[in-house]
């Protein structure tokens, strides 16, 4: 049978980063395929090119065999193509009607269209299983209503292969089982479903085939039925080049920092971290492993005072914290944090180096009595922290911009390091960074264990946490799956961060 | 992502401002020929009658000393990230202060009234701005409206105040009453009571030394204070800044005051200083101009008093040009204005695409 | 004290006073509702109102005014479409220019053509739209006490009624056409109709192009048929004033309608309150002025009611997020 979709050697450069390195791939007619890889991997930007949001460099894109030009949505569209965006592509204020007609409104007037679709939305929902009210204004919707009406959207259109990007990152679980469920009807009606996703328990739950993607490249193609969540986990992460830390046993003391029953509600009161509790000790680097967006960072935002928790308390040093929402004062208390978004948070990138070196420092007085801002004692912090830290080039009247992601990090690293801080909490420490400087952070950060600090570290890199860790709390959906100590293996923590318990495996 | 390659620092604050300024004046050229004029014939008349003379110079101070206050107006709220268009508002609401304190307190010695009627414009600026700063902050409401609404609603307020609290009883024309003790000298009186020299009738007094030691506090403030760090860290990355412990809201509301303070000083300027009295419409369009002067002098203070001698040169110029040629009406002025803020605002980027394109193909 | 507040002329002095608000309102509207911020009604209103004059005493024909003075307001237009679409400017720093330049050019060129300062000579009624009566209502104005209230509806320049001819058709292009569909969608998610295959470009363009036009009428009517010729900065903050009218109606088309009625007639009785008095107090015309502003900061603020600006405004489109 021709292959629904056929990707030929595509390629694609956005400035510096390649998205997509050659990339080949192959989607059959009537199946599920599932495309999975780690966060930056190209997995969005490949499907974006099929859509035709972005072009490709080169390459070529077949469609049921026939080779395709497609210059924009609407080429993907008329060929039958429809994509459900990570962020959904839908209009707040409009309702499902509106919604689903927008585009295809075939005429001037959109009054027979809005009539033809409210048949043919009835025909599919009895068709898919999946109702929607055609009236209601889809902001108003929840969540895992607003997806089935991109779903509507794409099937209305007449799309024979549907491209859902990361579609259950949003979804309560059993909202993502309902979305399965969809999906499986429609593969058995003759579509064609790609899923992508980085979470392997969907890749084994559903699809018929999976393609590993790594730094923009395919890595591996397999039949789901042939392979194993160990297997793919291993194929995403990659062996990358093993790291060793030389390390000695930790000694732990006091409590630190204690997380008692804290649960983060969002904006729609979905509980992204729930009821999470631990503790993280002087002299131990606590690790906290999972997969990305599984809560991992409004801890560290609820931890920070960036935000405060829904519920639960943080102590910290014996004293409540976790309602103070300050900062500032954390930081003065001894709470020092190394971002987990370098660029958006981490430090300024228009600012110069030396600016970006007091950043959350700024209030201090050894850099300027009162109200003042000594810019040669700034310059002077900076200077002496990029010596410490071998930032290079080691020039503070620099953008900060305009360093490597290895430097900027050092320059973030040095900041909060340099403040002796009884506590400092880290968040992904080493993406984007090259080897030697990752080397290096990972040296600092049991060198300050060894003073006899508290570190709280949150990485999607398994091995990262593997090498740095004591302790690892594997963190799924924003609860906490289990705690190993550092002797535990690959297999038994992806596990955990696909999930799956122990026993259930 | 970003994708757009970093251009040279000198190409960023140097040539592509020079080249949106000639796009300007290229435009404004073609507006002298829609007259029949000879655009560069004009533009000397116009430089001749600001700096040719003593009279022209003290002008285009005296017109610069407004623009250095609204222009450091804009460009500190700028810094915060908000768009104040409020100056104009601010400006003329500040009137009120120094009039209220220097018609009233008059009975004080010169040295204690002045610095209070100072102190008073600069405050009822601050508020003016302040509160449109709150409503951003606590409420949401869009700053660009509302300090366009301020503009309007100072607008009217004024009138009434001048009208009904300022006027003197059986004086037909609205405005107040000369302030007596409490005005600012100029240089024409300085030059006359203390040098016996003839110094020509122009507008200009001390207020311009003023002008720019606060483009230099201004500048300490924004690049040398805690306080000053913050509101930029704001402005560029509120993300950040809540990261560091920096709460935006306190800060816009403090961008907003500081902002609308420097309007204020138009205040000193005119009605201390120039006028000796509150008039209607005083600010005439200075804070307008503020916007023009600040995306010109790309919101550091430096640029910023280069930019409002420009635009003195522009105005006095433009006045010696209404009288040198009958029918260019001053408003051409107003014209030049529009498009520097078109050429060098909205339409900055214009060369931008072009000049990286050049760049990266010379690197290759 | 009626008279001023509910005299039939006050009220036919409200619906003249309130037509190039609502001509700007509606300009706004389409702009705003595509997601193109719209600073520059004032400008566009102005340079209009500026080149109808100017035109109508040339040509003495009220059309070719018209024309030209649509004309003029598209280009205006365009630049603030190219500034904000295709430059992705701040499309209020654009806004902000666009005023400056009409104010400007019109003097400048008014001055020039015309010697008079500015200003541009007295209409002949020859350069007048014509006036339209309502048929029948010739004998509905003997009736005692409601007669001259209902006359108020007749007897207007053309371009009156089709300032509110052109409520309706906006209310129902923008909820029952393919274009108003795709106009509101662009300006409140852009990325949605982009991944629809649609030009977000093209529709902002079209938006722009209509806010061109409308402003062009708003214009027209403001120097050919209320005032009879341009003064300078004749259009005295109405373009501000719609905006405010605009936020007031919550970006929807009746209620601008009503919005602007409301503001015209806080006008219209500004006109008439000089030196009014309740009792020995005098009621200074100033604060009837400043009331439409003071109402929009009041209701910006969110202490009565809300108003929630088209989502995607202001922000120019890029296809990354």
């Amino acid at each position: 049978m021709t292959p629904a979709i056929e990707l030929i050697h595509i390629d694609k450069r956005f400035g510096a980063v390649h998205a997509n390195k050659d990339v080949s791939l192959s989607i059959g007619q009537g199946s599920i395929h599932g495309i999975i890889g780690e966060n930056g991997a190209g997995k969005s930007t490949l499907m974006s090119i099929l859509f035709g949001f972005y072009a490709a460099d080169s390459g070529e894109i077949k469609v049921r065999g026939k080779p395709i030009k497609i210059k924009s949505s609407s080429d993907a569209i008329a060929h039958g193509i429809g994509m459900v965006h990570q962020h959904f592509m839908l209009v707040d204020p409009f309702t499902v009607l509106e919604n689903v007609v927008l585009g295809v409104e075939g005429g001037a007037l959109i009054g027979p269209a809005l009539t033809k679709a409210r048949s043919e939305l009835k025909r599919l929902a009895e068709e898919y299983e999946m109702d929607v009210e055609p009236d209601a204004i889809v902001g108003e919707l929840p969540v895992g209503l607003q997806q089935r009406v991109e779903i509507l959207k794409a099937l209305y259109k007449g799309a024979e292969v549907l491209i859902l990007d990361e579609p259950t990152g949003v979804l309560t679980p059993d909202e993502a089982d309902h979305l399965f469920r969809i999906l499986g009807t429609l593969r058995d009606q003759g579509k064609t479903v790609i899923l992508i996703t980085h979470k392997l328990r969907e890749i084994m739950a559903i699809t018929d085939h999976v393609s590993v993607m790594r730094r923009g490249e395919v890595v591996a193609n397999l039949e789901t039925k042939n392979t194993s969540v160990g297997e793919l986990a291993e194929a995403m992460v990659g062996r990358s080049v093993l790291l060793h830390v030389e390390k000695s046993k930790a000694s732990p003391g006091d409590v630190v920092l204690e997380v008692k029953n804290v649960t983060w509600r969002d904006r729609k009161n979905i509980a992204r971290v729930d009821d999470v509790s631990f503790t993280v000790r002087r002299g131990e680097i606590v690790g906290i492993a999972g997969v990305s967006g599984n809560g991992q960072s409004e801890l560290l935002d609820c931890i920070a005072g960036i935000t405060t928790p829904s519920t639960g308390d943080i102590i910290f040093e014996g004293k409540s914290i976790g309602h103070l929402g300050d900062p500032r004062h954390l930081r003065q208390e001894g709470l020092a944090h190394v971002p987990e978004d370098r660029q958006h948070r981490g430090l300024i990138t228009a600012f110069d180096a030396s600016e970006s070196a007091i950043l959350g420092w700024q209030f201090e007085d050894e850099l300027g009595k009162g109200f003042r801002l000594n810019r040669d004692l700034v310059i002077a912090n900076c200077k002496k922290e990029m010596q410490d830290f071998d930032v290079r080039p080691s020039d503070p009247l620099l953008r900060s911009g305009k360093f490597s992601g290895g430097n900027q990090q050092k320059i973030i690293l040095a900041r909060e390091m340099s403040s002796n801080p009884d506590l400092l909490i880290v968040g992904q420490p080493t993406r984007g960074v090259d080897i030697g400087a990752i080397e290096f952070i990972h040296k600092r950060l049991i060198a300050l264990r060894d003073q006899g600090k508290a570190i709280l570290l949150v990485s999607v890199e398994l091995d990262e946490i593997r090498s740095l860790s004591d302790r690892i709390i594997v963190m799924f959906a924003g609860r906490i799956m289990g705690e190993r100590d550092a002797n535990a293996t690959e297999r038994d923590i992806g596990l955990l961060m696909a999930g799956v318990q122990k026993d259930a495996a | 992502m970003s994708q757009r390659g970093d251009l040279p620092t000198w190409v960023d604050v140097g040539l592509i401002p020079l080249l949106n300024l000639l796009l300007a004046l290229a435009a404004a050229s073609v507006v002298f020929l829609l007259i029949n004029e000879n655009p560069i014939e004009c533009l000397g008349i116009m430089i001749k009658g600001a700096v040719g003379s003593l009279k022209g110079w003290s002008y285009l101070l005296y017109y610069a000393t407004n623009f250095i206050f609204t222009g450091l107006c804009v460009a500190v709220a700028f810094h915060a990230g908000l768009f104040n268009i409020g100056g104009e508002g601010q400006a003329y609401f500040a009137g009120l202060g120094a009039a209220i304190v220097g018609l009233n307190l008059e009975f004080l010695p010169w040295p204690i009234v002045i610095p209070l009627s100072i102190i008073a414009s600069v405050l009822f600026g601050a508020f003016w701005g302040l509160v449109p700063g709150y409503l951003q902050a606590k409420r949401g409401s869009h700053i660009v409206i509302t300090t366009i609404m301020f503009n309007f609603i100072a607008s009217s307020l004024m009138v009434y105040l001048i009208n009904y609290w300022f006027r003197p009883i059986g004086k037909m024309a609205v405005e107040s009453r000369e302030v007596t003790g409490a005005y600012i000298l100029s240089f024409r009186e300085i030059a006359r009571q203390f040098f016996d020299y003839k110094y020509p009738a122009s507008p200009l007094n001390l207020t311009v030394f003023l002008a720019f030691f606060v483009a230099w506090a201004v500048w300490y403030f924004l690049w040398r204070t805690k306080l000053g760090y913050e509101i930029r860290a704001v402005g560029l990355n509120q993300d950040a800044a809540v990261y560091a412990g920096i709460k935006p809201q306190r800060i816009i509301m403090i961008a907003m005051a500081v902002s609308g303070g420097l309007a204020g000083l138009v205040a000193v300027n005119e009605v201390l200083g120039a006028q000796h009295r509150l008039l209607l419409e005083y600010v005439q369009g200075a804070g307008f101009v503020g916007i023009a002067v600040a995306l010109m002098g790309r919101n550091h203070p430096i640029g910023i008093v280069l930019a409002a001698m420009l635009f003195g040169l522009l105005y006095q110029g433009g006045t010696e040009l209404s009288f040198a040629k009958q029918h260019i009406n001053r408003d051409m002025v107003v014209v030049i204005q529009g498009l520097i803020i078109l050429f060098m605002g909205a339409l900055e980027n214009a060369f931008r695409p072009y000049l990286t394109a050049l760049f990266f193909k010379a690197d290759d | 004290m009626l008279d001023i507040f509910l005299s039939a002329e006050t009220l036919s002095s409200t619906i003249r006073m309130s037509v190039p608000l609502i001509f700007a309102c509606l300009a706004g509207l389409w702009s705003e509702r595509s997601g193109i911020v719209d600073i520059g009604l004032e400008g566009k209103m102005l340079a209009a109102a500026f080149t109808a004059a100017a035109a109508g005493a040339y040509f003495q024909s009220p059309w070719i005014a018209l024309l030209l003075a649509i004309g003029v307001s598209i280009l205006f237009s365009l630049v603030h479409g190219y500034a904000s679409i295709n430059q992705r400017g701040n499309q209020v720093v654009s806004g902000v220019a666009i005023n400056m330049l009409a104010a400007g050019l019109a003097v400048v060129l008014g001055n020039e053509w015309f010697k008079e300062g500015g200003r541009t000579p007295p209409l002949p009624p020859e350069a007048q739209f014509p006036i339209f009566h309502m048929p029948g209502f010739d004998a509905v104005q003997s009736i005692p006490l409601v007669g001259p209230y209902i006359n108020i509806l007749s007897g207007h320049s053309v371009l009156v009624y089709l300032a509110f001819l052109l409520v309706p058709l906006t209310a129902w292009a923008l909820a029952k056409t393919r274009f108003g569909l795709r106009l509101r969608a662009v300006g409140e998610n852009p990325h949605a109709v982009d991944t629809a295959g649609i030009s977000v470009a093209k529709l902002r363009y079209q938006a722009v192009i209509i806010a061109g036009i409308l402003c062009g009428f708003a214009g027209t009517y403001l120097s050919v048929a209320l005032q009879g010729s341009f003064v300078r900065d004749m259009s005295a903050g109405r373009g501000f004033m719609a905006l405010a009218a605009l936020i007031f109606a919550n970006w929807r088309a009746w209620p601008s309608m009503w919005a602007c009625l409301l503001f015209g007639y806080l006008q219209a009785v500004g006109l008439r309150m000089q030196g009014f008095k309740i009792g020995d107090v005098e009621i200074p015309v100033q604060f009837i002025n400043m009331l439409p502003y003071v109402m929009t900061v009041v209701l910006l603020a969110g202490f009565i009611g809300k108003s929630i600006p088209p989502r995607a405004s202001g922000i120019p489109y890029t296809k990354d997020r």
